[in-house]
């Protein structure tokens, strides 16, 4: 489904072009508050809308079977006690990632580039940590008393466990859910006031009223650049230790194949890669769908590619690391979790792993590939699979043969298992509709500073 | 480009949304404090009985030891509920015509035991045990306050997991000797021996501080 603009394009360089087509400011403000102003998405939306809605019911059934029921209805036992619930959190926490890497760590090292992606990459960051939260707090067995893993005065006189990493999973999660809508509404203010502007009616008045009165006085840039900087910076961390505190989930434990100091880097750089996949996921069809092939250039895929072959650069070592201290350490139950690896019962899976995070992304190196949208998109779909069944490994592949022979039991998924993770795509899917049918989905202040910036 | 809303809106927006965080607030405050009520924790809540049967008579003016009644409080987790026979040893011979005893009298006769209403009841999930209290220097009015002067029975504490913990983190000064235990009330001889004694009895009872706040000391 290569488009003409493509084929232009990719003729065209070197260098990509930031920006495409040759807009102005002003045609960039009309043009992307007008697919939020007028029904551009046409009926595909609808229909895509309801799929997702669909899928939507699926993850309120999946919820009310799970809490009527408990969380018997899983595959968990007393063996494998952490299985999709946990897989599916890591996956799609570290998904996020991608968004915050591009819209916090990249802004901060003044990476112009990043300006059409992050507005939608914030996007998916926000929606992908809600869909992770669901997975652990429901894995609790007693939703209604998630509060009790934050410290506050209670009638027990019990603090959380601090020496627990799932007690740093909470505040890290939390954390980072809230300096990510922070942030993400914090960019959309200037925005929604320029769709006020051109907004007529009730859907003036909506946008007036979120957009908090922005009159884009001096004072208000000055403030905002200001108050944006600053939530960047305390956000940049946030894309190192979320998933590395994620990864103490695992790695704090003594469990070999969790018990390795590589873990937190490994885990960075897995969310990145997978963050990366599923912004090239998002942002092929989106391209192609909302013509925004002049904001979302041939120059941002090949940047995201790139970053995606050092992130699996980085999770090859992580495995090679995995298998060499294994190796090293001779410590029979080591030696015995790496030979499950590569001929116990999930091996295939392992192998669809290596090929998926480690072999198939080595064709970013060619240019061509690089460039070429729909190659990458099916790329991207490979990674993700890829990074899901790695954290399938490390959760189910580590758990189902511990210390104890006796103890050794398979695992299997039951249908709410997979309801449930079906249907967090459902609650990904709408909102994320939502998102880019009433939100300016690229961010149009820092289109147009970007572009008065080059002319300059 | 003219404003869509009037000036003032700014100030309600913003008044709403202090107020609305002043309202969370104020929603958090009174959930911790409601937990902690009376009305919630029971704390000094009469139980009606089928007898209005005094403490205050029986244990502070007659003096009638808790364990003559309570028998098995020294051997089991249970403090045990008398049975009509105990009643009878000294109501088979006083106020036999009274008003007040005559449920006695029909049990008794009838051979049906008098139902009791628990007082202090404590959730499934916590394990108290009364002979390893008593046991160890743990006073009755400790926890059931003082008994002996209560017509009617009340909790004398609102017994939440924190009150428990109060004593489980720090007992040596709730320690009493052995022979203390079942008395109403006890004070050191001395009392600038306190401290002493409390570091004596925690020898004495050989009590492990860390094994006190363990969860599977109550929870099992």
């Amino acid at each position: 489904m290569s488009s003409k603009v493509d084929k232009v394009e990719r003729h065209s360089h070197p260098p990509d072009p930031v920006v495409g087509g040759g807009l102005s400011g002003a045609d960039v403000v009309d043009d992307i508050s007008a697919h939020v102003l007028t029904d551009r998405l046409g009926q595909i939306w609808w229909v895509a809308l309801g799929c997702s809605l669909l899928l939507l019911t699926v993850f309120a059934i999946s919820v009310a079977v799970l809490l009527w029921k408990g969380v018997g209805v899983w595959g968990i036992h007393d063996t494998v006690g952490w299985g999709l619930a946990i897989t599916n959190f890591v996956w799609w926490i570290g998904i996020g990632h991608a968004g915050t890497f591009i819209s916090a760590f990249l802004l901060l090292m003044s990476q112009g580039w990043r300006t059409s992606i992050n507005r939608f990459a914030e996007g998916m960051t926000l929606l992908a940590v809600a869909c992770a939260g669901v997975f652990p707090l429901l894995h609790l067995g007693r939703p209604w008393l998630f509060y009790w893993l934050m410290p506050y005065p209670n009638r027990m006189a019990l603090w959380p466990q601090w020496r627990s990493p799932l007690i740093w999973d909470f505040v890290a999660v939390s954390t980072y859910g809230s300096v990510s809508l922070l942030f993400w509404y914090l960019g959309l203010v200037p925005d929604l006031a320029a769709v006020r502007d051109r907004a007529t009616g009730r859907k003036k008045k909506v946008y007036a009223l979120l957009c908090l009165g922005w009159r884009g006085s001096a004072y208000h840039w000055s403030y905002h650049q200001r108050a944006y900087l600053i939530l960047a910076a305390l956000a940049t961390p946030l894309v190192v230790s979320v998933h590395s505190i994620v990864s103490l989930d695992f790695s704090v434990a003594i469990l070999p194949g969790w018990h390795s100091t590589i873990f937190p880097p490994y885990f960075v750089a897995g969310a990145i890669l997978s963050g990366f996949a599923m912004v090239i996921t998002l942002a092929v069809p989106l391209r192609a769908w909302m013509k925004l092939e002049n904001y979302i250039t041939l120059k941002h895929l090949e940047n995201s590619a790139k970053l995606m072959l050092i992130t699996s650069f980085i999770v090859t070592y992580g495995y090679a690391s995995e298998i060499f201290f294994g190796w090293w350490s001779g410590e029979v139950f080591h030696m015995a979790h790496l030979k499950h690896l590569f001929t116990g019962a999930y091996s295939p899976l392992w192998f669809v792993v290596l090929l998926c995070n480690s072999i198939l992304p080595q064709l970013l190196w060619w240019r061509k590939f690089r460039t070429s949208p729909w190659a990458l998109f099916w790329l991207s779909l490979a990674v993700n699979v890829g990074m899901w069944g790695e954290r399938y490994i490390i959760v189910v592949g580590t758990l189902y043969k511990d210390y104890l022979p006796s103890a050794w039991r398979l695992y299997h998924a039951t249908i709410w298992d997979w309801g449930l993770f079906l249907g967090t795509f459902g609650l990904f899917g709408s909102l994320f509709l939502l998102f880019i049918r009433y939100v300016p989905v690229i961010s149009i202040h820092e289109m147009v500073e970007l572009i008065k910036e080059d002319k300059e | 480009m003219s404003q869509v809303f009037p000036k003032k809106l700014d100030g309600v927006l913003r008044i709403g949304c202090f107020i609305t965080a002043l309202m969370f607030l104020f929603v958090l405050l009174t959930l911790i404090g409601l937990t902690r009520s009376s009305w919630v924790t029971g704390e000094n809540r009469f139980t009606e009985q089928p007898i209005p049967f005094s403490h205050r008579h029986h244990a502070g003016e007659l003096q009638i030891d808790c364990r003559y009644c309570h028998t098995s409080v020294e051997t089991s987790a249970q403090a045990g509920l008398p049975p009509t026979e105990t009643c009878m040893t000294c109501h088979s011979q006083l106020y036999t015509q009274d008003e007040v005893t005559a449920p006695i009298r029909r049990s008794w006769t009838e051979d049906k035991p008098i139902r009791w209403k628990r007082v202090i009841e404590l959730p499934d999930f916590v394990y108290f045990a009364h002979n390893v209290h008593v046991n160890n220097g743990v006073a009755c009015t400790e926890c059931h306050g003082r008994v002996d002067r209560m017509p009617l029975m009340s909790q004398a504490h609102h017994y939440t997991m924190g009150w428990c913990l109060e004593c489980h983190k720090d007992p040596a000064r709730r320690l009493r000797p052995e022979e203390e235990v079942f008395s109403p009330e006890w004070s050191p001889p001395d009392h600038q021996q306190r401290e002493e004694i409390a570091e004596f009895l925690m020898k004495k009872y050989d009590v492990e501080l860390s094994r006190l706040t363990e969860c599977s000391s109550c929870h099992r």
